[in-house]
């Protein structure tokens, strides 16, 4: 295990815990930043270069600025959103040991892989490249590339429909 | 080379994933329970990136793009949602909504 790799894992894991305890809503924001820095370097280390400049631009830079813009324009009052009472008891323990038995179940079957499974192997010369990447996204894939651009034009018109038509 | 074996990505991406869950679980806020909803989808993008640089392809990560472009839709429309919801309610711990149940 590398120091790189650590150091990654280490700043995801401590983003992710960051939302988990956050008061503040532009804390968790911070922190899931911090989470995907964590990831883009992880992704470096893959040799997929391409992942980890779209990670950066497109969730850390548009999708988080999205939520910062929501959390400005809509929690400026002082109280908080989650109120002290909890209306479900016991909600808390419940969820993480819920969470921990999801853990527990996808470290066993991360952990007991088959002897003789593959392990990283020898990479052809240009993995990770921009040109590779979208060869195979407009040949191999141009389908699903097809349907995404069709998603993406329906949530444009579902938020359009969501919220653009009050006459405020 | 690699900075780590395969089943340290496996583990490091169900760790985070697990977060992500346990985040969607205890927290009550709309905006938080969607940013955990995040977390879980960069979880599986990991795995999808470090089995595609297991076997020497780039099917993963043409399917850790999508995943990404995906996402952004989601976060695109559930933001629309909580917006409506805050301007409907004054409170909007998710233990509130409860305008479907009959």
């Amino acid at each position: 295990m590398n120091f790189l790799f650590i150091l990654a894992g280490f700043l995801a894991l401590v983003g992710a815990l960051g939302l988990l305890v956050a008061r503040q809503p532009v804390h968790q924001v911070l922190a899931v930043l911090l989470n995907f820095c964590g990831l883009a370097m992880l992704y470096l280390g893959l040799s997929s270069e391409f992942m980890a400049v779209i990670q950066l631009i497109v969730y850390a830079g548009a999708v988080m600025i999205l939520f910062l813009f929501v959390i400005a324009l809509l929690t400026t009052r002082t109280d908080p959103i989650e109120r002290k009472e909890d209306r479900l008891p016991w909600q808390r323990v419940a969820g993480i040991s819920v969470g921990g038995a999801v853990l527990l179940m996808l470290a066993l079957v991360g952990l007991l892989r088959p002897a003789g499974a593959p392990s990283l192997a020898a990479l052809p010369a240009d993995f990770g490249s921009v040109k590779l990447f979208g060869h195979e996204l407009l040949t191999t894939h141009l389908l699903p590339f097809e349907l995404l651009a069709f998603i993406l034009m329906v949530a444009v018109v579902g938020v359009v429909i969501l919220v653009g038509r009050q006459k405020a | 080379m690699p900075l780590a074996s395969l089943n340290e990505y496996i583990a490091l991406a169900a760790i985070l994933f697990s977060l992500g869950g346990i985040g969607v679980l205890i927290r009550r806020s709309p905006l938080t329970v969607l940013m955990a909803v995040e977390l879980m989808w960069n979880a599986a993008n990991l795995l999808f990136v470090s089995f595609a640089r297991m076997h020497g392809n780039m099917d993963g990560n043409v399917m850790a793009f999508l995943v990404i472009t995906v996402a952004a839709a989601e976060v695109a429309i559930g933001l629309a949602l909580i917006v409506l919801l805050f301007r409907k309610k004054d409170h909007a711990d998710v233990d509130d909504l409860h305008e479907l149940k009959n």
